[in-house]
């Protein structure tokens, strides 16, 4: 197994890990944290096919992290803000009880 | 494959599987910064040191801090214990199971990643101020700008606005 496999694997490890906790979860932060194991997942793919590519000094996949990793922080602090923002409306965090919208 | 990478999968997938299945949400984000910190070693093995600094500073330093005050903002002393996992945990389950296997598959069955290490790149932090200030000068300027947006809305949403109404 070459190692830019293993570094793949790795990462699609992580990934599903993240799956799992996001639809499997009750507490809405733990679903976002969940999500955000995604996006990491997707930074390590980054990392790791620019450090195996062709030409590493061109600093694209270290760019494309960098912003991904951005965008993610944005992300947490708007969803977990939204968060507080329904808990306080329905009082609970608890994902099951949020069906008002359930036909 | 090296003993260092090794020891790093495994800290980081243990630290991300016991903050996806343990019960306290507490103890879950405290696993967490466990595997991030794990990812940002991998990085910093894979010669991406401003990655792996920014990952530990982002995620580390700033993302579990903000989990563990939603927690505590959130907390709700209940009676009862609520159960943990969702009514379809056993589907949820099976489907990143699924989507494991299919990417493990693709994953082994592509020739694109059998190639060997390449030789060390040198990159300093200089040259990545540089790229930022010259060729990515745009999408940063918009990061900025995505960065402004999102604390101004984040703080418009957790805005408690029940004392203005009074």
């Amino acid at each position: 197994m070459s190692s830019l496999q293993s570094y793949l694997l790795l990462s699609a490890l992580l990934f599903s890990i993240g799956l799992a906790g996001a639809l499997t979860r009750r507490n809405a932060i733990l679903v976002l944290i969940g999500i955000e194991l995604m996006l990491n997942s997707a930074n390590l793919n980054f990392i790791a096919f620019w450090r195996y590519g062709p030409a590493p000094a061109k600093l694209t996949g270290i760019m494309f992290a960098i912003f991904s990793i951005s965008v993610a922080a944005a992300e947490a602090a708007v969803g977990l803000a939204i968060i507080l923002a329904a808990y306080r409306h329905s009082k609970t965090t608890d994902l099951d009880q949020m069906n008002s919208l359930k036909g | 494959m090296t003993v260092t990478f090794l020891i790093l999968a495994v800290i980081t997938v243990a630290g991300t599987a016991a903050a996806m299945g343990l019960r306290n949400a507490v103890h879950c984000v405290l696993a967490l910064t466990v595997g991030f910190a794990g990812v940002a070693a991998i990085y910093l093995q894979l010669d991406a040191q401003f990655v792996g600094l920014t990952q530990i500073m982002v995620y580390v330093g700033a993302v579990a801090i903000l989990a563990v005050f939603a927690i505590m903002m959130t907390h709700t002393p209940l009676p009862a214990k609520p159960p943990t996992y969702s009514s379809f945990w056993l589907l949820g389950s099976v489907v990143a199971a699924a989507v494991f296997a299919v990417l493990a598959w693709a994953i082994c069955s592509s020739a694109a990643s059998t190639q060997g290490l390449p030789p060390e790149p040198e990159v300093s932090v200089q040259q990545i101020g540089d790229a930022l200030m010259h060729q990515f000068v745009l999408p940063l300027e918009i990061m900025g700008l995505l960065l402004t947006a999102a604390l101004i809305g984040a703080v418009v949403i957790a805005m408690d606005r029940r004392e203005e109404t009074k």
